[in-house]
């Protein structure tokens, strides 16, 4: 079966969805609302045609002046003069004035096709983009001709062998305002940009593209300093590398639980329990097991600042500022309202590329609920595992488990190799931590339920009290242990003296 | 009045000898003559000869009529067969209303 010949756009993300870029030589349709990105995407296209494929582009403006696009891309590292300059890039301007036209009797865009023409020979554009060319549509009253022009325009792009991108404004109930999509049949990509919760999401989707397979779902995409990101959907294919090696939990009881040795090397880790169960220690405790094996480690924290966890894990016998001293160790707080789920991803992304650590720490995952829906959370954490999985990083996160919210932890746990609960038993008038493994895939693990201890040395983990009055935990395990030494001890000496 | 000292400076856009662009010149010399006998200068130019000519007066659409001269510039895009919206667009007095 031949293939249709691709473009690369350059964007990853948007070559991955669309299996290798837009149809070469043909005119595809970027469409969308007011602000979605579409002339973004669009410049993107022309300036990483330009700087990687050696593909010189033509930019036909009809809403902004050159210099207006030249200062707004400039942000994004994108030098439009120099590329001028180096012919690799041409930007021809058109603008349209209602007020200084007078139309009469029959006309032709010709002159726009001649502009268009000379401006593709005078570099040797490969990449065109003509935005926004519905403009068209308001500077002029000939409807009829205009559509006639316009059909025709985009069978010349096509006879030009040009990859075009034309750029239309979402109308109402239509996917453009004046039905561009019926004269570009070829690809037609939708964004989106849309506010829940007062956060704002920008998605693409790829409503058609002939003779192509295509991923078909929203794809969240962000715009930042970087440009467009249209983020991964590796984690579509389940091929990630697994490890044997394993880690340390950072406590040498819990180690003992995971069959001796810890967890997994590259494993996902979730550490859920309701509020004051110690979630953050363990975390901490685990990051500095990293940190102790000169490895990076990486915490993101959603409630705590990095001082207030470095304060609290001192009393606990951790201190953290060596390693962040030693730059093992990094924090970064930030409230989860700060952005949408996807800028945290992609800026997790970014921070983990620069940093590059062995393990990396979500503390806790159960805020993000706060910024996006719970489904949508977890796609997030399951593209997040993904992708850390396929970097060998190890990922620790934690989640409040509590009566009154949705349980997070069941969403997320079949997502994670490795789950460990941490329970408040409340008896004989005090509260004690209890842990136990729910689950650990691929190893020997305890099953057993043990108290949870946390004191000024560190964590710690002891067998609870099994015995005729049921399982005792904390003081009364105590009291329980020192009678059963006491009655050991009687029995002892009444032994050695029934031998006497 | 200083109408005389008055020059109106055309300029039409085209490309090739089409016959909208024969009809446009034809219909434009004749208002001219009608209306601006011995005030005016027509500059044809032909885009498939000068593209580079077609950036500079923003022109998209041919033929295109453009005033440079008396500013400020107007435009006036098709063969020009309606005689009142050309001066109308061009902003001439027609000849009879002077009268």
């Amino acid at each position: 079966m031949n293939t249709l010949p691709k473009t690369l756009t350059g964007n990853t993300g948007l070559d991955e969805i669309t299996e290798g870029g837009l149809p070469k030589g043909r005119p595809t349709l970027i469409c969308g609302g007011p602000g979605c990105g579409k002339t973004l995407m669009s410049i993107e296209f022309l300036v990483k045609g330009a700087m990687r494929y050696n593909e010189p582009g033509v930019f036909m403006a009809f809403e902004e002046k050159a210099d207006e696009l030249t200062a707004n891309v400039a942000s994004l590292g994108f030098d439009l003069n120099k590329l001028q300059k180096q012919k690799k890039l041409k930007i021809d301007h058109v603008h349209i004035d209602r007020s200084e036209i007078e139309e009469t009797g029959e006309f032709d865009l010709d002159g726009l096709f001649i502009r268009l023409g000379h401006a593709i020979d005078s570099i040797g554009a490969k990449r065109v983009v003509l935005d926004t060319i519905e403009n068209l549509f308001g500077g002029l009253e000939n409807q009829a001709i205009l559509r006639a022009e316009l059909r025709r325009l985009f069978h010349w792009l096509k006879e030009k062998g040009v990859t075009a991108i034309i750029t239309g404004e979402k109308g109402d109930g239509s996917l453009t305002r004046n039905g561009l999509e019926e004269y570009v049949s070829d690809c037609v990509i939708l964004l989106d940009h849309r506010i829940i919760n007062q956060i704002s999401t920008r998605r693409l989707r790829i409503i058609k593209y002939r003779g192509s397979f295509h991923g078909t779902n929203e794809y969240p995409f962000l715009i930042d300093e970087d440009g467009i990101t249209v983020l991964p959907v590796t984690s579509l294919k389940l091929d990630k590398k697994v490890s044997s090696q394993r880690v340390s939990t950072g406590i040498p009881t819990l180690d003992e639980m995971f069959g001796g040795k810890g967890f997994y090397k590259g494993s996902s880790i979730l550490v859920s329990g309701s509020a004051g169960t110690g979630k953050t220690s363990i975390a901490a405790s685990f990051a500095h097991a990293i940190c102790t094996k000169k490895e990076k480690c990486m915490f993101f924290a959603f409630e705590e600042s990095p001082q207030q966890i470095i304060r609290n894990m001192r009393s606990i016998g951790f201190n953290f500022n060596q390693h962040i001293e030693k730059k093992l160790l990094e924090f970064h707080s930030f409230r989860p309202g700060l952005y949408g789920l996807e800028m945290h991803l992609s800026n997790i992304y970014k921070m983990v590329k620069k940093f590059k650590p062995s393990a990396v720490i979500l503390d806790p995952i159960t805020n993000l609920v706060s910024v996006g829906l719970i489904s949508e959370v977890n796609s997030m954490l399951l593209r997040m595992i993904d992708h850390l999985q396929n970097e060998g990083i190890t990922f620790m996160m934690t989640a409040l488990n509590s009566g009154t919210t949705e349980h997070i932890d069941e969403n997320v746990s079949s997502l994670v190799d490795s789950w460990i609960l941490v329970r408040d038993v409340e008896l004989h008038g005090e509260r004690n931590r209890a842990l136990y493994i729910m689950k650990s895939r691929g190893m020997e693990h305890s099953k057993e339920v043990r108290e949870f201890l946390i004191s000024s040395k560190g964590l710690n983990l002891v067998d609870v009290w099994r015995g005729s009055e049921g399982i005792l935990i904390g003081s009364a395990r105590k009291e329980k242990e020192k009678e059963a030494a006491v009655a050991r001890k009687q029995t002892k000496s009444r032994n050695l003296k029934q031998i006497q | 009045m200083a109408k005389k000292e008055k020059m109106w400076e055309l300029r039409l856009y085209v490309a090739g000898k089409t016959t909208k662009s024969n009809t446009a010149l034809k219909n434009l010399k004749k208002y001219c003559e009608t209306h601006l006998k011995g005030q005016y200068k027509i500059e044809v130019i032909d885009l498939l000869v000068q593209p580079q000519l077609a950036e500079g007066d923003q022109i998209f659409a041919i033929p295109t009529l453009v005033r440079k001269v008396p500013e400020p510039i107007r435009k006036i895009i098709g063969d020009l067969s309606n005689e009142e919206k050309v001066l109308v667009g061009l902003n001439i007095r027609p000849v009879n209303e002077i009268l």
